[in-house]
């Protein structure tokens, strides 16, 4: 819970992270075609069986619709109107420390309360910060090296190990998967690539930070993290944007393989700039996240904590391959102002005494409209499949909507699937008390609201649980009264 | 301590308070009796500064300050502390945590330093003491799944807590048996200084007899119709209201 001194400052800070940084960038004008195309690659040094992987899927894109079916009004996007590539110019040939990086993009990160200088001598996080489309700088390397740990960006891993590569890019989001995940496979201009070999446990928790500088720069990052048998990971992602008064595309793939007993716990906190309180500018963000649990015993957990962008699509989704393995899903998930979110997850049971957890908790205030989107799918040999599904909505003001669209199909009579669902508000009663002992009303307001999110803060990392806290602070400040 | 002067309070149109007066002194325990509808619970929401309460003529001062001008947080931090008739459940929130939140952030209005947790942790077990709230009850989420009588021990345990100068207590004896009853009166008693002065509203006798007050007031149609010291309330729970009530239309 943050003192009234911080969240005074918080709101005296308004959007943080509404600045831009100059930085010389190298960016591509806007428009796509197969040239774009052939420009990333080349740019990239890419081998030709990777420029191949995103012809292919371009030319599968120009056969696709945009999906029409959530529960969200999206102006049309004019897909020409965006530029694919824009990178920082390279210090030499690219910085091999924190010294040699642009001392103005590590500015950038501690204005973001990211600083990487502490973070290095801080134990545990290692950061791969991905600063528009190219990677610039990454710690913890070594250490993870001698664990042999791989942690990298996905640009470099198409060079040092194109065998992992070729073996799993795509194949849990395969390019014809849909229409945004098909423009990531062509356009994709970088992101984070992570491999833990078997038997290893990560010796430290991966983080990378996300963030999208330029104007009219869409931002398709791409992350394929595979955890080999027994292996266990926990990789953090976090991103802000700066402000910008235009609508700025997101279309992220993210691909979880786990093998026989692995774990790979993935966990989000998303600040992307929401638009100001007309719904102008801000991002849009068309995710596509989806683990497989390819082998036996094996667990992917997704936590997120959504609070920025205009419009959110998003359903980090596990396919449950392996017997006895489990998926989870828990998320927070703000909406305020004009912001929409539609968002949930999928469970895929197929292998036997496959477990599932979902816990979803929407909250919506002002304008804001959040949908729960939720598929739980009991496959014909899915013996004894477990689904428990609890899906929370909280109203703050009486402008707001919640939506909830369950989808639930069992095709084997041992599975259960159980649902439970509520909607609550912030009563006037319960201010009223909060007030009366003493409290601020919008302290009263985030200390309720962290109340009904505990569940899924509890499966955030702590520093992670920290930030999460602040930003639902920040996010919520001025929705009542 | 607290002055109010020919207070009108109206309620959705409706004037419920119609002319109260009401003094009370420092280290005083004041009762205030009366019907149901007589306007005893509109006062303790105007006194706190809750929302649809509308002041249509009079003034309360407390400690010289209008009271009327402030923010119910705004009144805590001055010293008024109203522990109410039905306590509201927080789902979620740690009981724990909610009484530290409110704690420091009365003691940051009072211009005071905020208690680390070390040291909020040892206040609290000391507070939790008195009014015998079992320990498991301070990991909870607030008030939700508590019984009646602990949601009234839970009252009485932020009261101790924060430290009002004023603490006004609302029909806090309803839903009691007798030794929940015996429990929060005890918390009130042990609170009870030369500095502090209570508001007990009520509507039985019984709760006068573990917290003796110094004066008795009884509160019809908007107004104190009768003041008087602790025999009032023994003559009210014997003769009913009735005869007052005649007396003050006569």
């Amino acid at each position: 819970m943050s003192t009234q001194r911080e969240l005074d400052d918080l709101v005296k800070a308004g959007y943080e992270a509404g600045f831009v940084t100059e930085v010389e960038s190298d960016t591509l004008p806007p428009g796509l075609n197969e040239d774009t195309i052939r420009f990333i690659s080349e740019k990239k040094n890419e081998p030709e069986w990777m420029l191949e992987y995103r012809l292919k899927a371009y030319r599968h894109w120009l056969t696709l619709e945009e999906p029409d079916w959530a529960h969200l009004k999206i102006d049309p996007i004019d897909y020409q109107a965006i530029s694919y590539y824009s990178a920082p110019k390279k210090v030499g040939d690219g910085p091999k420390s924190l010294d040699e990086v642009d001392p103005e993009l590590i500015e950038t990160y501690n204005k973001l309360g990211i600083p990487l200088e502490e973070q290095k001598a801080l134990a545990g996080v290692a950061v791969d910060a991905v600063f528009d489309s190219v990677s610039v700088a990454t710690t913890f390397r070594e250490e993870l090296a001698k664990a042999g740990v791989i942690f990298c960006s996905i640009s470099e891993a198409v060079h040092e190990h194109p065998e992992l590569v070729k073996k799993y890019l795509g194949s849990v989001v395969p390019h014809t998967d849909n229409f945004f995940a098909c423009l990531n496979a062509a356009v994709f201009s970088d992101g984070t690539f992570v491999y833990v070999p078997e038997g290893v446990r990560c010796p430290m928790e991966l983080s990378t930070y996300f963030r999208i500088n330029e104007a009219k720069t869409g931002q398709f990052e791409r992350t394929l993290i595979v955890a080999d048998k027994g292996a266990y990971v926990s990789y953090l992602e976090g991103c802000t944007a700066p402000m910008r008064d235009e609508n700025q595309l997101h279309a992220a793939v993210v691909e979880l393989i786990a093998l026989e007993d692995a774990k790979i716990k993935y966990s989000t906190v998303q600040n992307w700039y929401p638009g100001d309180e007309n719904g102008v500018g801000g991002i849009y963000n068309f995710v596509t996240k989806r683990g497989d649990c390819r082998g036996d015993r094996s667990h992917i957990s997704w936590t997120q904590v959504e609070t920025g962008s205009a419009i959110t699509w998003k359903y980090p989704s596990c396919i449950l391959q392996g017997d006895d393995s489990v998926g989870e899903f828990y998320s927070v998930a703000v909406t305020r102002g004009r912001q929409q979110a539609d968002t949930g997850t999928k469970m895929y049971h197929f292998g036997r005494n496959t477990r599932s957890t979902i816990v979803s908790k929407g909250i919506s205030a002002a304008h804001g409209q959040n949908a729960y989107r939720g598929l739980v799918r009991m496959g014909p040999k899915a013996e004894n499949a477990r689904n428990h599904t609890q899906c929370d909505s909280l109203l703050i003001g009486d402008k707001c909507g919640a939506h909830t669209f369950p989808y639930i199909e069992v095709r084997n009579p041992t599975a259960k699937v159980e649902h439970e669902a509520t909607t609550s508000k912030i009563s006037e009663d319960q201010l009223f008390y909060c007030r009366q002992r003493g409290l601020k009303e919008e302290d009263a307001v985030s200390m309720i609201v962290n109340g009904f999110c505990k569940e899924v803060f509890n499966e955030l990392p702590m520093e992670f649980a920290v930030e999460a806290r602040k930003l639902l602070n920040i996010t919520l400040e001025g929705a009542v009264g | 301590m607290l002055s109010i002067k020919n207070l009108h309070v109206n309620v959705e149109g409706k004037e419920i308070l119609r002319g109260l007066n009401l003094e009370i002194g420092k280290g005083e325990v004041h009762a205030i009796m009366g019907p149901n509808g007589s306007g005893k619970s509109t006062l303790s929401y105007v006194l706190a500064g809750r929302d649809g309460y509308e002041v249509t003529e009079g003034e309360v001062l407390f400690e010289g300050r209008n009271l009327l001008e402030m923010e119910p947080e705004e009144r805590a931090w001055a010293g008024i502390f109203l522990a109410m008739q039905y306590p509201v459940e927080l789902p979620g929130v740690n009981n724990m945590t909610f009484l530290r939140e409110a704690l420091n952030a009365v003691r940051k209005g009072r211009g005071e330093e905020e208690l680390d947790a070390v040291a909020f942790m040892k206040l609290i077990r000391e507070k939790a003491e008195v009014v015998k709230l079992p320990e498991k009850l301070l990991k909870r989420s607030v008030n939700a799944g508590f019984s009646g009588g602990e949601k009234k021990r839970n009252e009485i345990l932020q009261m101790a807590l924060l430290e009002p100068k004023l603490g006004i207590l609302d029909e806090t004896d309803s839903g009691l048996d007798i030794d929940a009853l015996r429990i929060v009166a005890e918390g009130v008693n042990s609170l009870r200084n030369p500095e502090r002065s209570f508001l007990v509203i009520t509507h039985y006798q019984r709760l006068l007899d573990y917290i003796e007050p110094d004066h008795v007031h009884v509160l019809a149609h908007g107004q104190i119709i009768r003041s008087g010291d602790k025999h009032l309330a023994l003559e009210l729970e014997e003769k009913g209201y009735g005869w007052i009530l005649e007396e003050a239309a006569a």
